[in-house]
């Protein structure tokens, strides 16, 4: 009876603030009369929903809260474990499948596009934030190398995808160990910070630096992908995919081989991510999140392991870059704001740091969902922001929080969340 | 045959001298104990020997084996595990929580691995020596879980551990780096009566091994049995070096526990400072 009486106080005092709130917002309504002059008009009825709203939900967390305790989260957890056995490789499979299904419309195999390009930024990221626990707002630092590095090394020197790919990676990389050795001694807020200021003055210099760049004009002209040589022409003829396999070019042909090339991408990135963090150098950058004092003591030298995971992260950051460019044809500053870096960021924190596949379900979300709730128009904002909110709610160390071990003597036991630590850079 | 001889050592942070004008040595194969009262500077000292504070003044000489010194005050912080052999653990536990007991092993060796990786790059592609060395690796690995009784717990998370065994691990962990020196800061403190006898044990073991031991300790029961060798600092000074015998019956260290003028047992009140 107390616990209820208590739960209706807590209850009554949200649903005075969200009156305190929604007062001015939806109790005020800013009108236009007749002489043209501005009025103020009442709307009460939506106040009072709302304040009730409030009420109610806040009630219903509260019970939730009491009757279903810290239980279910496990519970889920465990689920998700389980689930994520058969759930990776059927979505894998699925996404080799997909842009084959027949009448797809193009727009998906293009949304499929985008989404793999944000999973595999989401994997790069993974490795600096999730494994090193290095936390780092400018990722979009490195993929702006990348897309510039191919669209003047292309234009300039006029080679293809393939050969400036390695490229664009490694110029990345090394711009990766240029940010990385001035921050090394800073850890957690001061690093993001620094990390945050690196990817402006990227921009910064990319927009200003007119001559090269092309400033907000951006630059234009880069070559597409090719298949071993062939080209993708709407026109066909020899030379091109098309021709060279006696079919009618269409523009699906394209996209899909846009969504194979980056599908390829993404999966060396994780497949190099798999493989790096049974080996000493993926255990130490664990062990660096874990305890940066104690690696110093056992020899390791921490300047350079955090400088491989910046390089390394940095290198697939330029490999999505590249794959970026030459699908848009036209790069401008524009698309390497600060809010790419923080998607991304919020991708990796969402699927749970350091779990791969966590990552992929995360980006589906961040990036598929907006997308799906176009129709909803002016309200999609809102649902995918109330939809996030209640994600960490529930799940506040993401999707898959569990950590698998990289060895193990017998059979190996996932470690829980609460153990497990997240870095301070 | 020194294995560590420490000569003049001062070390000033700001004002305050916390180690002064300090020199010792340890002989290879001995357990050395370093004591005194709180503040005395011992953990400080511990600081400049693992390459954690480099010392205002002074010299620190390590004998990794026969015939070969490195002066440690000259390395780098990480160069010390690997080049002058020194491995130690830490007053308040640190060991790699979110990671299992081996993997915390594994992190230990990680310079004897990475050279067997080709810069990572075999080690990805799963060709060269990487996966012969890992198996070495392991095989260490249990070796020492054996003696620190911990290889039923081999998969576990290392921050589930029972203190006790945490601090079994932490040692664990510092012998998988196969060092010279061992330095032990208060390995007996927070052990119950059974803990205890049971890390002296290990310790013998250790030393049996042919590593030799560095450590602090308040826990006088600890260091009267097990040490060879005993030296004792009083606000940042060395008042006394010598046998467990020489130290308990030398009047400076009395007068440190006990304040001046008081009578012998330095038992009772030390055990009670070793919160």
């Amino acid at each position: 009876m107390n616990a209820l009486l208590e739960d209706l106080k807590d209850a009554a005092a949200a649903a005075f603030f969200a009156l305190l709130v929604f007062g001015p917002f939806i109790g005020l309504r800013l009108t236009d009369n007749d002489s043209g002059n501005l009025g103020i008009s009442t709307r009460p009825e939506g106040l009072v929903l709302a304040v009730i709203g409030v009420f109610v939900a806040r009630l219903a967390i509260l019970a939730w809260g009491r009757h279903r305790p810290a239980k279910l989260a496990t519970q889920m957890g465990v689920q998700a474990q389980k689930a994520g056995k058969f759930l990776a490789p059927a979505v894998l499979v699925f996404a080799v499948l997909m842009p084959l299904t027949p009448g797809l419309p193009n727009a998906y195999i293009d949304l499929g596009v985008l989404i793999m390009t944000y999973v595999m930024l989401g994997w790069g990221l993974n490795i600096v934030v999730g494994l090193a626990g290095l936390l780092d707002l400018g990722y979009v630092a490195f993929y702006a190398v990348g897309a510039y590095s191919f669209a003047l090394i292309s234009t300039t020197f006029g080679l293809g995808f393939w050969e400036c790919l390695p490229i664009a990676g490694i110029l990345a990389a090394f711009w990766g160990m240029c940010l990385g050795f001035p921050v090394l001694r800073l850890r957690g807020d001061y690093l993001a910070i620094v990390t945050l200021a690196f990817g402006e003055i990227i921009r910064l210099v990319i927009t200003n630096w007119v001559s090269l760049t092309g400033g907000p004009n951006g630059l234009l002209g880069m070559p597409q992908p090719t298949l071993f040589g062939l080209k993708f022409s709407m026109v066909g003829g020899p030379g091109t995919f098309a021709g060279f396999f006696g079919i009618t070019p269409a523009p699906w042909q394209r996209e899909a081989f846009l969504y194979y090339v980056i599908l390829l991408l993404a999966l060396l990135t994780n497949w190099v991510t798999m493989r790096l963090r049974r080996q000493p150098l993926g255990r130490a950058w664990e062990a660096l999140r874990e305890d940066e004092i104690a690696c110093r003591s056992l020899g390791i030298n921490v300047r350079n392991t955090k400088l491989t995971a910046f390089a390394i992260g940095a290198f697939f950051g330029g490999f999505a870059g590249c794959f970026f460019s030459a699908r848009q044809g036209f790069i401008s500053p524009d698309s390497f704001t600060f809010i790419e870096s923080a998607t991304v960021l919020a991708i990796v924190v969402l699927g749970g740091a350091g779990s791969q596949f966590g990552v992929v379900l995360a980006a589906c979300v961040m990036i598929g969902v907006p997308q799906m709730l176009q129709s909803l128009q002016i309200y999609r904002m809102l649902i995918f922001g109330i939809a996030l909110v209640l994600i960490m709610v529930v799940r506040p160390r993401g999707f898959i929080s569990t950590r698998r071990p990289t060895i193990a003597l017998g059979k190996a036991k996932s470690i829980g969340a609460d153990l497990v630590a997240q870095g301070r850079g | 045959m020194t294995v560590l001889a420490v000569t003049d050592l001062t070390m000033r942070f700001g004002g305050l001298t916390a180690v002064n004008d300090v020199s010792f040595s340890a002989e290879r194969g001995d357990i050395t104990a370093v004591i005194g009262p709180n503040g005395a500077g011992k953990t400080t000292l511990f600081n400049c020997i693992t390459g954690f504070y480099k010392p205002t003044v002074g010299s620190i000489v390590v004998s990794p084996e026969v015939g070969k010194i490195v002066q440690l005050e000259k390395l780098p912080g990480h160069a010390i595990a690997r080049k002058g052999k020194v491995a130690r653990t830490f007053q308040n536990i640190r060991l790699f929580g979110g990671m299992t007991v081996l993997e915390n092993l594994m992190v230990a060796q990680h310079n004897a691995l990475q050279s067997a990786t080709g810069f990572g790059v075999l080690g990805i592609l799963g060709i060269g020596g990487y996966r012969a060395a890992e198996r070495r690796a392991v095989e260490l690995a249990k070796h020492w879980l054996e003696q620190t009784d911990l290889l039923d717990r081999a998969d576990d998370p290392a921050g589930a551990l029972p203190y006790g065994a945490q601090r079994r691990l932490e040692i664990a962990r510092a012998m998988c780096t196969e060092p010279a020196l061992l330095c032990l800061d208060e390995p007996a403190a927070g052990l119950n009566p059974r803990e205890s006898a049971g890390l002296n044990e290990l310790l013998l073991k250790i030393r049996g091994g042919g590593c030799s031991l560095l450590l602090i300790e308040h826990d006088m029961g600890v260091v009267m049995k097990i040490s060879d060798h005993i030296v004792v600092l009083d606000h940042g000074k060395k008042i006394a070096d010598g046998t467990p015998a020489a130290i308990r019956t030398n009047p400076a260290v009395i007068a440190a526990y006990l304040g001046e003028g008081d009578e012998d047992d330095p038992d009772a009140p030390v055990a009670e400072s070793a919160a």
